[in-house]
């Protein structure tokens, strides 16, 4: 069974790490769209993926968040990683395996998963 | 939409770019009845927006001139044989209720509430949700206000606190009961 006592095991695991999570400017973001539009063509499994993959990495340095509609409908699920000092990623139709690539390649290995992009989507 | 539950997150995140604090999402099963309630101290709507919330092109996107989130949930109610309302007061909130007739053919599963409610927490740190679906057997709560105590200064959506949630949720439908559906990707 769960219980509220958990809560205060993961607190006093990730204490220390707390202040690196929330609001550090050299860490990595990952926006997921969470419109109507986005929320449609499956966003929220794509978000769950994030914050599992995010937990599992153990890297505290990356926060997974949302935003509304970019006006890009037709390519949601689109996510958007944005790391300081690069130019911001725009992923577009992901899934959540294609987010598990993402994650692996691009958030832990610093090399953008190209064929995921608006850039080699956009007709 | 293939699930209520992501029609519940839809309408929901209308309440957390309403600037509310505290936000409410209860389910109450009288079968063949769901009725399901939003609630949220946002900054609600003037009588006039409200007469056209319903309508597919009336919208607060900038970026197009059409909404579908209300239209939807209203449409899906509607086509069950259920009902839908919203009532809102400027500065005060917004309820909407809409009741399905989960025994309708139109009806849609629930689907996966347990990542519904996470991926709202997920939404910010700050502000609290209520969620409580009663079922004829038993009740299933979470308070964030409740788990504040236990994190102290811990973010409520850091990404351990957020599993935590979803899987508390998991373990409250329970592995064997047939309702519970695993989220349908595509």
């Amino acid at each position: 069974m769960k219980s509220l006592a958990e809560l205060s095991a993961i607190r006093d695991r990730m204490k220390g790490q707390v202040g690196s999570r929330s609001h550090d400017l050299t860490g990595t973001k990952i926006v997921v769209g969470m419109a109507t539009c986005g929320i449609a063509a499956g966003a929220r499994p794509v978000l769950n993926a994030f914050v599992e993959l995010t937990a599992a990495s153990g890297k505290t340095d990356v926060t997974v968040s949302q935003t509304g509609c970019i006006g890009i409908c037709q390519y949601e699920p689109v996510v958007e990683v944005l790391e300081p000092g690069k130019e911001k990623v725009t992923y577009v139709k992901m899934t959540a395996d294609k987010a598990k690539r993402v994650f692996d390649e691009h958030i832990v290995g610093g090399k953008v998963v190209t064929e995921y992009t608006i850039g080699s989507n956009a007709k | 939409m293939r699930q209520l539950s992501e029609n519940i997150l839809d309408i929901t995140m209308n309440s957390v770019r309403a600037g509310a604090s505290l936000i409410s999402v209860i389910l109450t099963e009288d079968p063949p009845m769901l009725t399901i309630t939003i609630a949220d101290n946002g900054c609600g709507m003037t009588a006039e927006f409200l007469e056209k919330v319903v309508d597919p092109f009336c919208t607060t996107r900038t970026t197009r001139k059409v909404g579908l989130g209300i239209p939807f949930f209203k449409m899906e109610a509607e086509q069950t044989g259920g009902s839908f309302s919203i009532e809102s007061t400027p500065n005060v909130g917004t309820t909407v209720t809409a009741s399905f007739d989960q025994s309708s053919i139109d009806a849609l599963p629930l689907g996966d509430m347990p990542e519904t409610v996470m991926t709202l927490i997920s939404s910010g740190p700050d502000r609290d949700f209520l969620f409580l679906h009663a079922r004829p057997q038993e009740e299933i709560r979470l308070d964030t206000r409740e788990l504040r105590g236990q994190l102290g200064d811990l973010p409520l959506d850091t990404p351990e606190v957020l599993l935590w949630v979803r899987d508390y949720l998991r373990e409250q439908y329970g592995e064997n009961d047939p309702d519970r559906s695993v989220p349908n990707q595509s």
